[in-house]
């Protein structure tokens, strides 16, 4: 005898303890959300795991992982599910890799309505589907109302390095010119602009995208490109610290080469913020030999993801590895750490 | 950015440094002091010694709001979370500014007690609002800037009627403070000043008068400039050519936004809820006669210090900290010992590492590489 088995409420459910408790309703959560939207062969399995072999001969791989805890769950031009996959995607492809298979784990907050959990999942599949990688793997957990923040995901990824390509910051040399692929601060004013206490109105979307055909693009032009980096939490300034403390040099960059969108530099003149600093979800900063420069702009420029794309300074000898800007104004100053959360100024 | 790029255009600022460099006596040195910390955080932000004569220098004043809170007053604020259960409404500069015991608001706040960040004084009084069974203290803390705000909400709760809100007043004001500064100019550490910018948003609501007894007392010259680059470089300028001519008047490079009179309307709603302290103490002035603002009898009720007795206790500064004298201009940020070592914006011992605006904070995010040198 087949039980009936009444479908999973989309429009009007919510998740309650029973869809993380590991019973038949989780099962059915499974099935009717994941399943169904990722589908794809290994996930359909349900294994454990997911078991998969590789190309032959593949030589090395990259695994990264990023965990989303966005605020907003959705925002102006993505939301957490298409985040989830472009974070982890771009980890990969920023050491030089093309992204094979993610791994997805949700925490879910009881009482969260199953239809924005439906509109993240099916946004994550698109976001994959895009991508051309699968998500092969996952767990969900339900945590009590209060103790959550609707959905958090934590997404793995996998890739394959091609051979010859070695991106890591100990590669970064004195003359090494460094580039950013586009407009910088999108995605933390786009982010910012809907906080509740902090509603202003923008156009500004958030640049949430994946690198990973642009790395490819880049790699195929310049395979000695030295490093990579997407400037997410902490923006351009971050980055360029952590390689400047790396690798042992300091850095020169040029305050007037660096595109940031005048509505964005207008919200962070309003909030006493620093565009240097704000976050970005589909940049990424590339360093490479002086004499790669101009081809690897051109081939940036070439791409959808990289048109906005500029050489803004370069590498320069400094036992302190201090990173400086050349302001527009004509002086010079440092570009520190980000020290705490980025404050507003109050007069 | 329309009406902004045009004020941080490196084009002009060549052609105001050439003419500085023209105009200026290389015989002599010219000490000029930026009051706030808005130009302080100017200057280095945007490279601006880096255009000037070696013999112009800038010093550092005391116009930074959160570093000029003595510890005692944080103390306090921190004691009406605590203490008081009430939810403390706070500009986020002051959340990391170093109270007794290693505590700071935002510590407070990591033990558990209600701290809210607000953007503006609006945003306290939504709060209260918004929890009519919750006391709501505002921790109203800067210069006339911040002041007109703070009355306007008391007016408001007022009003409303509203009988769980108050606000503990810490206002201060800036001419008493650069009276301070001239008269200290006794003390044998001290830096003979030869002139001032003066003060940009704090002028837009006192008006460039309040400075005219000023020069006319100490004979030094003001110049009221805006917070873009362009405005300081410009009234720096017009300084040297005043010191230059032996003249010592008050002259308004802000005239975009600040006129003789200055706000009219905020002045008024200011002097009808507070009134003048006897004396107040700042951090790295001390006591200061006639320098800070309370709040009316009339508004008693939403005075905090009256609402929860709050007694205030005078605490010292750690002791290997220099922010009195460089509040005072005496000592350059480099100059002490903490500098850039134990004290830094991540773990900051004395204001002047915290906010943005204060000079150690400034000159360590923008400028340490000139130490090195």
């Amino acid at each position: 005898m087949t039980t009936y088995t009444r479908p999973i409420d989309f429009k009007r459910g919510r998740v309650d303890m029973s869809h993380g408790s590991g019973g038949r309703a989780m099962a059915q959560l499974i099935d009717e959300l994941f399943v169904r939207h990722f589908a794809n062969d290994l996930l359909a399995e349900q294994g454990d795991g997911a078991c998969f072999a590789l190309p032959t001969g593949a030589g090395r791989m990259v695994m990264a992982t990023d965990s989303h805890v966005v605020s907003p769950l959705f925002f102006p031009g993505g939301d957490i599910g298409a985040l989830a996959v472009h974070g982890t995607v771009n980890d990969v492809a920023m050491m030089g890799a093309r992204p094979l298979y993610l791994s997805a784990s949700f925490i879910l907050e009881e009482g969260y309505p199953l239809a924005d959990l439906l509109r993240i999942v099916k946004s994550m599949a698109q976001a994959a589907r895009e991508v051309g990688v699968a998500i092969v793997t996952g767990d969900t957990k339900v945590v009590e109302a209060g103790k959550g923040d609707g959905v958090f995901i934590t997404t793995t990824g996998i890739g394959l390095v091609p051979q010859g390509v070695a991106l890591n910051a100990g590669r970064i040399a004195v003359g090494d010119r460094i580039l950013v692929s586009g407009m910088l601060g999108d995605h933390g004013v786009a982010i910012m602009s809907h906080r509740e206490n902090l509603t202003f109105e923008t156009t500004i979307q958030s640049d949430t995208a994946a690198l990973h055909g642009l790395v490819a693009t880049m790699l195929d032009a310049v395979p000695d490109l030295h490093v990579l980096r997407d400037p997410t939490r902490g923006g351009l300034a971050t980055v360029l610290n952590e390689f400047a403390k790396a690798s042992g040099h300091g850095m020169l960059i040029h305050e007037k080469a660096i595109p940031v969108r005048s509505e964005v530099a207008a919200a962070c003149e309003l909030l006493g913020l620093d565009p240097l600093y704000v976050a970005n979800e589909g940049k990424l900063v590339a360093f490479c030999a002086g004499q790669d420069a101009e081809t690897l702009l051109d081939v940036m420029r070439a791409h959808p993801l990289g048109r906005d794309a500029a050489i803004i300074g370069e590498v320069i000898a400094d036992e302190h590895a201090f990173v400086q800007m050349r302001t527009a104004f004509g002086g010079r100053r440092m570009v520190d750490w980000l020290n705490g959360e980025q404050l507003p100024r109050i007069c | 950015m329309k009406y902004i790029d045009e004020f941080r255009d490196g084009e002009l600022a060549r052609g105001l440094a050439n003419a500085i460099a023209e105009v200026a006596d290389p015989a002599r040195d010219y000490r000029l002091m930026e009051f706030c910390g808005g130009h302080t955080h100017a200057i280095s932000r945007y490279g601006l010694l880096d255009l000037l004569p070696a013999n112009v220098r800038m010093i550092h004043g005391p116009g930074c709001p959160v570093c000029v809170l003595p510890i005692g007053r944080i103390d306090s604020a921190i004691a009406l979370a605590t203490e008081h259960d009430v939810i403390l409404c706070t500009y986020a500069d002051t959340m990391r500014v170093p109270a007794s015991e290693g505590l700071s608001l935002l510590k407070a706040k990591a033990q558990g007690a209600d701290i809210r960040m607000v953007y503006s004084a609006d945003d306290a009084l939504r709060i209260a609002q918004d929890n009519p069974q919750r006391e709501v203290v505002f921790f109203a803390i800067g210069f006339e800037t911040t002041t007109p705000p703070t009355a306007a909400i008391v007016l408001q709760a007022a009003r409303l009627e509203l009988a769980k809100f108050s606000v503990f007043c810490n206002h201060v004001l800036t001419p008493a403070a650069m009276v301070h500064i001239m008269e200290s100019e006794r003390d044998p550490a001290a830096v003979k000043i030869d002139g001032f910018v003066g003060p940009a948003h704090v002028s837009t609501v006192i008006g460039s008068a309040p400075y005219e007894a000023f020069v006319a007392r100490y004979g030094r010259p003001v110049v009221i400039a805006g917070f873009e680059p362009l405005d300081v470089i410009q009234s720096i300028l017009m300084l040297v050519q005043q010191i230059n001519a032996g003249r010592a008047e008050v002259e308004n490079e802000f005239t975009r936004a600040v006129t003789r009179e200055g706000n009219r309307k905020a002045q008024a709603i200011c002097a009808q809820v507070f009134e003048m302290r006897d004396s107040f103490d700042w951090r790295g002035l001390g006591e200061v006669p006639h320098s800070a603002l309370k709040i009316r009898a009339e508004y008693a009720r939403f005075d905090a210090e009256l609402r929860y007795g709050i007694a205030y206790r005078q605490v010292p500064d750690h002791k290997a900290c220099e922010c009195a004298a460089i509040l005072r201009g005496h000592k350059r940020p480099a100059d002490c010992k903490v500098f850039g070592t134990v004290c830094t914006p991540d773990h900051p011992i004395g204001a002047c590492m915290v906010s943005s605006e204060g000079a150690c904070a400034a000159h360590y995010t923008y400028g340490r590489f000139r130490e090195t040198r």
